[in-house]
């Protein structure tokens, strides 16, 4: 396993579309595995997308289950992700490890439906909220050569509002 | 101190100040960093972070012919900081109520006690001259508990002032 060196802006390479994957062999686990350990060194981001180390491939890893009170699958790694629904919408903050230093407001649909292949290539369907959700569509845009920056709104406008689950068992 | 300066402009707002402005300032040889541009009451105003080879009172007088040309004046200040300085808010406070004088100060006073660090406020004034209502957003970084913040403002409410406080946070993807 190795920790791989993350692309940041301006660097070209991050604007490139990425390829479908093809081949579910080891040498894809092991880039995994590397993409996972890349994204668990860095500052606490929930996702990576493969063309963030450069490889430009269909491969996203996001995990939310960190963050306290929040809807998540766990650990995924989603292969050939494509989103197929999408309901709502909602303005979230959001940074990126491949632009440092910077935040800024996206609008992000707030529940998705998204089929993808796990990393044997098995099918699989999500249907997500929230963070989580939130979380896939910056990933995936990474493998479409966009970056959170070229869908920032506004700075100044509204934070993303997180749910809070009060003990009196009303929700906020 | 560092190579900094802040530099402050107000004036009437019209079209085509911030190209005029930042014109001359590239032609003073000056880089510019951070920068909020609002209007506030109709005014143009904007406070920029600027770093040039010549000390202040050269780039004074190198905006001075576009200063004058728009009506705008111009405050500049040496500068502490820099860039890369950002704090990450965690706490979102929306304040709301029937204007009157004061409203501000004793929502972040109260702040202020908990320890909370105010990133960014903006507000406005809402409904029409004969009954105005004062709205306010801020957002801030502060360690204490949502519960905690909440206990603290709870009395405003009796005042009648409307208080909600919100964790916010970032996705880092």
């Amino acid at each position: 396993m190795a920790i791989r060196d993350i692309l940041t802006l301006p660097d070209e390479r991050l604007k490139i579309p990425s390829e479908p994957v093809e081949r579910f062999d080891r040498e894809l686990t092991e880039f995994v595995a590397d993409l996972e350990e890349t994204r668990l060194a860095g500052p606490a981001a929930v996702g990576i997308a493969a063309p963030q180390v450069g490889r430009h491939q269909r491969i996203v890893i996001v995990d939310v289950s960190g963050r306290p009170k929040t809807a998540s699958h766990g650990h995924l790694v989603l292969v050939n992700p494509e989103i197929f629904h999408w309901e709502g919408f909602e303005m979230g903050r959001e940074g990126c490890l491949s632009v440092p230093d910077y935040t800024g407001n996206v609008i992000r649909a707030t529940r998705l439906r998204l089929k993808a292949q796990d990393p044997t290539g098995a099918p699989r369907e999500y249907e997500m909220e929230g963070f989580e959700a939130r979380a896939v569509q910056h990933e995936l845009d990474h493998l479409d050569g966009l970056l959170f920056v070229d869908r920032v709104v506004s700075r100044r406008t509204d934070l993303y509002r997180r749910k809070v689950y009060r003990k009196s068992g009303s929700s906020d | 101190m560092s190579d900094w300066s802040m530099l402050t402009l107000v004036g009437q707002d019209r079209p085509g100040i911030v190209a005029r402005v930042t014109r001359a300032l590239y032609l003073a040889g000056c880089t510019l960093g951070e920068a909020s541009m609002l209007r506030l009451g109709g005014s143009f105003t904007i406070l920029l972070m600027v770093k040039g080879s010549q000390p202040c009172e050269g780039l004074e007088s190198a905006l001075a012919p576009v200063a004058t040309e728009l009506g705008l004046r111009v405050h500049l200040d040496p500068l502490e900081g820099g860039l890369h300085r950002h704090l990450i808010p965690n706490f979102q406070v929306r304040v709301s109520g029937a204007d009157r004088p004061g409203i501000v100060a004793d929502v972040t006073e109260v702040l202020a006690e908990q320890g909370f660090n105010i990133l960014e406020l903006e507000s406005d004034v809402a409904g029409d001259e004969s009954r105005p209502v004062y709205i306010m957003n801020i957002q801030g970084y502060c360690e204490r508990a949502l519960e905690d913040l909440e206990r603290a403002l709870a009395p405003l409410g009796e005042r009648a002032i409307a208080v909600d406080v919100a964790p916010v946070d970032v996705l880092i993807g």
